[in-house]
């Protein structure tokens, strides 16, 4: 028995802290307006999204969230279930903090001399607040506000660099296309509301069969519904924005909205369509079973994403559309769910997010390592980078091979469960073995351009007259820890295969 | 826990090695590797295993702990060895360690990168040979990889960019392939709960799979045999998929060639005996006239591909691809001394090989050029290591009382009395008259390069290899006698995990 009991709000302390965390940046930047102590700054940054990292944690390994029955300490609802924290949501509360604290570390030299140091990092925070919430959020409502808490201190991110056309353009671009799929989102979020008459998720989902005259409507509001994740987490149809915005944008940003961003899309899709639209009864309702948009989207999403990356020259590009790739991988979480099963692949998806939360973020990182050497935007110009630069050029190759998904790295861990569990969903269902053979034949097409970029680092001559590069402290603690964490993925893989596949059964039950 | 400490050595290793000093790095690699290789030898002294590994057999220095419980099924670490499996493991050490020290001449440049990727490779192979899980060992498998791209496309000949991604991009394919097959086989089998081979092997035995996604049971076992088949043929390599091979032995350094000949075509070979031969008697039955012409074709068109090159690297790798089609050849007559044999040529193999790759590596040192066109009279010049070249040739043609002849003539016997591939007389005749091609184009190069009046159209001052280049390949030339000599030394041990194979439908 713990000594005495917290109160139920205290589940939500991960995003708590993250908003406090936003909160000290607004009250140090009141007092001194217009700081350039980056060392308070970052580290207020890093220390909250740690903190939010541990305490995630700890409560995941406390048992917080996980149902009684399985020993724990039950699934914690809070406002009448319109936020909930369980294992699904404390998983993706640690991959979002654990690519702030990443990002935060990395922004300490990158953002150096920046004119906004306070705005960007309490921005991030807020980004990162919003991102966290969305993993609880489970009702349409509070999923719509976070979804925009998330995105509006993002698209200011994009544009932070003001008098840059790119990081401006790519702003703007982003903008108006996530207002455009904010708008259909909301639209969906109303004819669903309007075939079952609630907004809750649970509530909609025991509401289905009244919707019975109403099938057309709510398969309509369900397809819009997608179309807003597929804006948040970079798939087709709203992928376009991603390349422009991420080469726009500072790399340090393009690194936390490929990676946390499109964790937490996923996460309110994985919890909207498992509780809100159980196959079985929605089928029923609409018509037709949602696992086809899934399948149809996921093959189109991987297969275009990759196809792109490997014809870009510009190495950022290149990361971006890998980035729309890899949300390709993870939409088989949804494709592969069925009326009695798919917890292996949902659970193999959510660890492809967390691992392609450390890989992602450190190939973005050391894209961002670039920039500030100023060495150039395109494989010709990351030529032999390995002479002056051994020990961050050997994390690129970490983070290449294991985005190709080649063992012993984590990358090869997530995408082999992905295809484990395609296979076995395709027990149920025939559609499925096509989409284990376009992952396939996604990630031999993938090692070409990863092994690209390793190439012109590791293989190629160096490109003359290059200055000697410095070795700033932050962005190389960061890429060195995220490699790190891309390795140890291996020996402590038992653990987070074990959270992800609890925290897919219970979302699935 | 052997095994383990075997890894963790060397993989402790390479992490030292990677970030040591250049100056040092050529030296400590090779004190490391010392290591391993009296642990592995070691083990062959203490080896107290019986039986095939899959197939209840009795391993030595077994250890198994459950991994990851993912729904149903559970990923276990689990590695052992058995008599096919523990000459391979001597033969990676003991290569790697002379590879290492032929490497000190050609290697002028990021040492201790070049080394701590040796080992690193060392330290995978160790992993394929002993892994028993599927999952484990294809993160081995597929590991290896990484480092061998990188040594020779860093390392590696003028082509060495276009030679590494090929090399890359070929095996990696032919993985994913043999991968997906090989989940589906055990989705496929009902009740098994785990991806361990052993337990797949039993449950392949006991009925077969039931089938999956439409497939009947026996349509899913013939579609993940070939799939299978092919993807290891690629990494074998045979006929018509070798192109990869000489491209990347010709572009690789030197000891990355006496690593990828020595020991990572016999990853193919292995692997298509471990899977393809051991769980599926039936299917080998089924295919084996076609695997035993692929097999025959391999060893006629590659040695004839051999006799048409005039860079003696060239001459070498083809010949590989010759060599490994009596492997196949002795695999798929499904005989003792057939299987047997095939694996006994898989460690000649990769000791002859690594010979003739070593002694064309010290003769370019001095030279600079390796074609057959461009000298003469080497042995005035380079006594040594051109006598050692001689002998390595005489190795591959298969003379008595070296290791070569005992494995391809143990190949051979099998083979002809097969009673399970039809037509093996034909069969058999036809891979023996590879060996007078073999012949052929060996003397022909050595008649060429070796013999004759002294003349090299080159710049440099040719005189004698040092010691540290010739050292390791009387070593090797050392073993190879030692096992043409007393081929039961492994042979014992080979037939006793062979057997059991065989008494699943075998020829036994």
């Amino acid at each position: 028995m713990a000594v005495f009991e917290l109160p139920d709000w205290a589940a939500l302390a991960p995003a708590l802290i993250l908003v406090a965390t936003a909160l000290a940046l607004f009250v140090i930047d009141s007092i001194n307006p217009h700081t350039k102590n980056r060392s308070l700054l970052a580290g207020t940054t890093a220390v909250g999204a740690l903190a939010a990292l541990g305490v995630a944690v700890w409560f995941m390994v406390a048992g917080v969230g996980t149902p009684t029955a399985a020993g724990g300490r039950g699934v914690v609802e809070l406002f009448g279930g319109q936020l909930v924290v369980d294992q699904m949501a404390l998983f993706f509360m640690t991959v979002v903090s654990v690519v702030t604290a990443l990002v935060a570390v990395a922004s300490y030299d990158y953002m150096g001399d920046h004119a906004y140091q306070a705005e960007y990092y309490s921005l991030m925070m807020l980004a990162a607040t919003g991102m966290a919430t969305m993993a609880a959020a489970n009702s349409l409502v509070t999923i719509f506000i976070a979804l925009e808490l998330a995105s509006l201190p993002s698209y200011a991110l994009v544009s932070i660099l003001k008098d840059n056309r790119g990081s401006v353009e790519g702003g703007l671009k982003y903008f108006l296309i996530g207002a455009l799929s904010s708008a259909i989102f909301v639209y969906g979020i109303s004819l669903v509301y309007g075939a079952t008459g609630h907004l809750q998720l649970e509530a909609i989902a025991d509401n289905l069969q009244g919707a019975g005259e109403y099938g057309g409507l709510l398969g309509l509001g369900i397809l819009m519904l997608i179309g807003g994740f597929a804006f948040k987490t970079a798939s087709v149809p709203f992928h376009f924005w991603a390349p422009d915005a991420y080469e726009g944008t500072p790399a340090p940003v393009a690194a936390f909205l490929s990676s946390a961003s499109k964790a937490a899309g996923f996460v309110i899709a994985f919890r909207v369509f498992t509780t809100a639209f159980p196959l079985e009864p929605t089928t029923a309702v609409i018509g037709v079973d949602w696992t086809l948009a899934f399948i149809i989207l996921a093959i189109v999403t991987m297969t275009l994403g990759n196809f792109a990356a490997a014809t870009q020259d510009n190495v950022k590009r290149m990361l971006a559309y890998s980035s729309i790739g890899h949300a390709g991988y993870a939409l088989i979480g949804l494709a592969g769910l069925s009326a009695d099963g798919g917890e292996i692949v949902m659970g193999a998806a959510m660890m492809h997010l967390l691992v392609y939360g450390f890989m992602n973020t450190g190939a973005f990182l050391f894209v961002a390592l670039a920039e500030y050497w100023g060495v150039g935007r395109t494989f010709e110009d990351y030529n032999g980078l390995s002479n002056q630069a051994p020990v961050a050029c050997f994390a690129l190759g970490i983070f290449m091979f294991s985005l190709a998904g080649i063992p012993p790295l984590g990358g090869f861990w997530s995408k082999y469960f992905l295809f484990t569990g395609a296979i076995e969903a395709a027990t149920a269902n025939s559609a499925m073995l096509i989409v284990a053979a376009a992952l396939v034949v996604n990630s031999a097409i993938s090692l070409y351009y990863y092994a690209r970029l390793v190439k012109a680092v590791w293989i190629e001559d160096p490109v003359s007259g290059r200055d000697t590069l410095s070795q700033p402290t932050g962005l190389y603690a960061a890429i060195i820890f995220a490699a790190v964490l891309t390795v140890v993925a291996l020996p402590v893989f038992g653990p987070i295969a074990d959270a992800a596949l609890e925290a897919a059964t219970v979302a699935i039950s | 826990m052997m095994i383990e400490a075997l890894l963790a050595v060397t993989l402790v290793g390479a992490l030292v090695t990677f970030v040591a000093p250049n100056r040092i790095a050529g030296k400590l690699a090779f004190g490391i590797s010392l290591i391993p290789a009296a642990l592995s030898l070691w083990m062959f002294t203490a080896f107290d295993g019986s039986g095939n590994a899959l197939l209840d057999g009795e391993l030595a220095f077994e250890s198994q702990f459950e991994w990851i419980q993912l729904g149903d099924y559970t990923i276990s670490w689990l590695v052992g060895l058995d008599g096919i499996s523990l000459p391979l493991v001597v033969l990676t050490t003991v290569l790697t360690s002379l590879a290492i020290m032929s490497s000190w001449t050609p290697i002028d440049e990021r040492e201790s990168q070049f080394y701590g990727l040796v080992l690193f490779i060392e330290a995978n192979l160790i992993g394929v040979f002993t892994a028993l899980d599927f999952f484990v060992w294809f993160i081995f498998w597929e590991a290896v990889l990484i480092p061998m791209y990188l040594l020779i496309g860093v390392w590696g000949g003028p082509r060495r960019k276009y030679a590494a991604i090929k090399f890359f991009v070929y095996t990696n394919v032919a993985s994913l392939l043999m991968f997906g097959a090989f989940i589906t086989l055990v989705f496929g089998l009902g009740d098994v709960t785990s991806f361990a081979l052993p337990e797949v092997a039993t449950a392949m035995l006991e009925g077969g799979p039931d089938g999956f996604a439409g497939l009947g049971g026996s349509a899913l076992a013939s579609v993940v045999f070939v799939a299978m088949f092919l993807g290891f043929a690629v990494k074998v390599p045979v006929v018509p998929f070798h192109t990869w091979l000489p491209d990347a032995h010709v572009e690789a350094p030197t000891p990355a060639s006496v690593l990828l000949a020595g020991v990572l075509l016999k990853m193919g070979t292995y692997a298509l005996l471990r899977f393809n031969f051991t769980m599926f008697p039936e299917q080998v039955e089924a295919y084996a006239i076609p695997i035993a012409a692929i097999a025959v074709i391999s060893v006629i068109y590659g040695a004839m591909l051999a006799l048409a090159q005039t860079d003696l690297k060239r001459i070498v790798a083809y010949s590989s691809v010759s060599s490994m089609g009596y492997v196949i050849l002795g695999l798929v007559a499904y005989t003792q001394f057939g299987v047997g044999g095939a694996t006994f040529q898989m460690v000649s193999h990769g000791l002859i090989s690594g010979l003739m790759f070593m002694a064309v590596g010290v003769i370019y040192n001095a030279t600079h050029t390796r074609m057959v066109t461009d000298m003469s009279g080497m042995a005035d010049r380079m006594p040594v290591a051109v006598g050692i070249l001689v002998a390595g040739a005489f190795g591959y043609m298969g003379l008595p009382l070296m290791s070569g002849f005992f494995g391809e003539f143990a190949i051979f016997f099998g083979a002809f009395g097969s009673g399970l591939l039809a037509y093996s007389q034909l069969f058999t005749s036809l891979a023996m008259f590879g060996i007078v091609i073999v012949a052929g184009y060996l003397l022909f190069a050595l008649q060429r390069t070796v013999f004759g009046p002294y003349h090299l159209e080159t710049d440099y001052d040719v005189g004698r290899a040092p010691l540290h280049d010739v050292a390791p390949m009387f070593v090797l030339l050392g073993i190879i006698i030692a096992l043409g000599v007393a081929p039961e030394l492994i042979f014992d041990m080979i037939t006793d995990a062979v057997d059991p194979i065989l008494e699943n439908g075998g020829d036994a």
